[in-house]
């Protein structure tokens, strides 16, 4: 095992784990790795030898039982990514790990097992197929498994039932809304009783209310499945609202990996506080990240929990009327204090991101 | 001679071709090459078309021998069956009445056996072989100028080789209507099967299909409206050649054209020329529908 986690709370299990990956595409992608990894650029790959670079690097874990969103915009790489991980697309080099077994090497035998059993996906397009039934598409992962329809039916409606889809078993996919055939992706998926959950763009295509519908579906699932879902997205408050862990990809390369706290409160570089920019950083960023230390003597009486946003807190306090309040721990004991003024000041957008343009230039000017 | 070609010398006047001993030579040991091989084989040519001469030879007694009232019902039952459309029902069986009153009955049926015997070989042979370039780009580009010549070459050219191999009478005529019949099917399979959404495919990748369940499970299924067209293209062709077929011995409708063209017999022409435009209005509808029906999916937008 080269991954057995050190994660207590999700047991033994294995994490995907993946290892200086690079993805060339062109005639003869072989070739020009060694030249990129000893520092080729993308430009130089593109222009003078007509090979695009993928990805490039990739050095990337994703813990098992939780949600590891990678963002990035198109053409960043993102899906190309997630299809190395059940192999759809197979990588110039590097390695991807899923208990101790590299997914890279495996034959198209293994793959295909691999497939079966540990992986399933959820595709941008819902990709069902239009001559099945609701049923019929929720058993495919099965069917293809080899697992007869008397007992793949009834766990098949068990998942149609689960994502809210009960009463529809007979209908065919052009019947449904694109919000409930992403439904049926997702039943067909969760069908499978795969480990790992593929998420490719699965929310994109959906309305914005639809999408905060499913992506509240997914949360609630997986509070009771744990599995170690990977989760593509362009959209940053989608990653922030799903993401345990937030993979930030940019033409092919990570450019920052970290909780959505993190790379909300410290951008690696620009082009992520760019992003940032436009957050509701009062629906990310938790009491205990801002907590001052306890005061001496007598606490402030209202009391609030470590793991809560701010925003909630600052309606709570607006409600009461109170300026200071109590920062607890799951255990309930104090472990700090916040203020309204620590709380706005970390709600809005500090002036270094959201101004930092519009000050240069009135220096300068000035 | 050269006048006609402002005084130019020879050479430039006329296309230099091979001198005309050299050609008839050519001519002569190609035909006699080609000859002489067929008569070295004929007897395992005729054993290997032995089962398709008993099988077309039991098909037209079915259809002739068969009292008329059964066959006209039949043909509506399966009318219904295919199209569930009791328009499409209604006209078949006026036309097959028109047929009737005329007195082509008899001829028609010679014909329908005919037809389906070779509209059934063109589909055995055309869905494996469109399957096989659908799979392979390498497939595709050998068998697309194969199918071009098939369907461009004047279809009295290739009959003369069946008949130098296979003699006059049903079963060359056979062979040359699968020939001409058969690149709609090919190349309408191949085309469904590329035409499958590529996400789909996707998708079944994804969950571990194997080629054999991507093929059946996915790739046929999906494709099978442009399949359905290539049979309907392919029957509509098998009913235009029967017509051709008759000059090396095929009997029923297209023999009484060829005579009412020998004999300038302009109203028989005409009224077998139309109980074929019948039958293969017949056809069309109801594979059509067929093929519309099985769609049925796809169309039901949601409520």
């Amino acid at each position: 095992m080269t991954d057995a986690t050190t994660n207590t709370d999700t047991g033994n299990r294995s994490g995907i784990e993946i290892r200086n990956l690079y993805k060339i595409f062109g005639a003869r992608p072989k070739d020009y790795v060694e030249k990129v990894q000893a520092g080729m650029g993308k430009e130089e790959l593109n222009d003078k030898h007509k090979h695009v670079l993928g990805l490039q690097d990739i050095n990337l874990t994703l813990p098992p039982g939780k949600i590891s969103v990678i963002m990035g915009l198109s053409g960043s790489g993102k899906s190309t990514l997630i299809r190395h991980i059940n192999g759809l697309i197979m990588p110039t080099a590097g390695e991807i790990l899923y208990n101790g077994r590299d997914v890279v090497k495996m034959n198209e035998e293994e793959l295909r097992e691999f497939r079966r059993h540990e992986t399933a996906m959820v595709f941008q397009k819902f990709a069902l197929l239009p001559h099945r039934t609701v049923l019929e598409n929720t058993c495919y992962g099965l069917d293809i498994q080899g697992v007869d329809r008397s007992k793949s039916e009834p766990i098949a409606k068990k998942w149609i039932e689960r994502v809210g889809l009960a009463g529809y078993e007979d209908n065919y996919p052009n019947q449904l809304s694109g919000g409930m055939q992403q439904r049926v992706g997702l039943a067909r998926a969760l069908a499978n009783d795969a480990d790992i959950l593929l998420m490719d763009e699965a929310f994109s295509a959906l309305d914005p209310l639809i999408r905060m519908d499913m992506q509240k579906v997914l949360l609630d699932l997986q509070a009771e499945l744990k599995k170690t879902i990977v989760f593509i997205t362009h959209d940053l408050d989608e990653a922030l609202r799903l993401g345990d862990k937030i993979a930030i990809l940019r033409d092919g390369a990570l450019n920052q990996v970290g909780t959505g706290q993190e790379i909300v409160l410290r951008p690696a570089n620009e082009y992520i506080a760019e992003f940032v920019r436009e957050v509701n950083r009062g629906r990310v960023i938790r009491a205990e990240t801002i907590a001052l230390p306890l005061p001496e003597g007598e606490l402030p009486k209202m009391k609030v929990k470590a793991s809560s946003v701010l925003e909630k807190i600052a309606r709570r306090m607006a409600d009461a009327e109170v300026r200071t309040a109590t920062v607890v721990d799951a255990a309930n004991k104090p472990i700090g204090m916040v203020d309204m003024t620590t709380i706005l000041t970390a709600m809005v957008t500090p002036a270094s991101v959201e101004e930092g343009d519009d000050e240069v230039e009135e220096d300068s000017a000035a | 001679m050269a006048s006609s070609c402002w005084g130019l010398p020879e050479l430039m006047c006329e296309f230099p071709s091979l001198p005309n001993s050299t050609l008839r030579h050519m001519r002569m040991g190609i035909d006699d090459g080609f000859r002489g091989i067929v008569r070295a084989y004929s007897d395992q040519i005729d054993a290997a078309t032995r089962p398709l001469q008993w099988f077309l030879n039991t098909l037209e007694h079915a259809f002739v021998d068969t009292p008329w009232f059964i066959i006209f019902a039949l043909i509506l039952v399966v009318v219904w069956f295919a199209s569930r459309n009791p328009k499409i029902v209604l006209g078949s069986s006026m036309g097959l009445a028109f047929i009737g009153i005329f007195g082509l009955w008899e001829d028609t049926m010679t014909t329908l056996a005919m037809v389906t015997v070779a509209t059934l070989i063109a589909i055995i042979l055309g869905l494996p072989i469109g399957i096989l370039m659908a799979r392979s780009d390498r497939m595709q580009k050998i068998l697309t100028p194969v199918l071009d010549v098939m369907q461009t070459m004047p279809s009295f050219v290739y009959l003369i080789p069946v008949v130098v191999i296979f003699g006059i009478g049903k079963v060359p005529g056979v062979i040359a209507v699968v020939i001409y019949a058969i690149p709609p099917m090919i190349r309408l399979t191949n085309l469904g099967i590329r035409l499958v959404d590529k996400e789909v495919i996707e998708a079944a990748d994804a969950f571990g299909a194997n080629p054999r369940q991507k093929l059946w499970g996915v790739q046929l299924p999906l494709s099978l409206p442009t399949i359905m067209a290539g049979v309907n293209q392919t029957i509509m062709m098998a009913l235009a050649m029967v017509v051709v077929a008759s000059m090396v011995g095929v009997g029923g409708l297209g023999k009484n054209v060829l005579q009412a063209i020998n004999n300038q017999f302009f109203t028989i022409g005409f009224l077998n020329g139309f109980a074929l435009v019948a039958i293969a209005i017949i056809f069309d509808r109801a594979s059509q529908a067929f093929g519309k029906r099985l769609q049925k999916h796809s169309e039901a937008g949601h409520d």
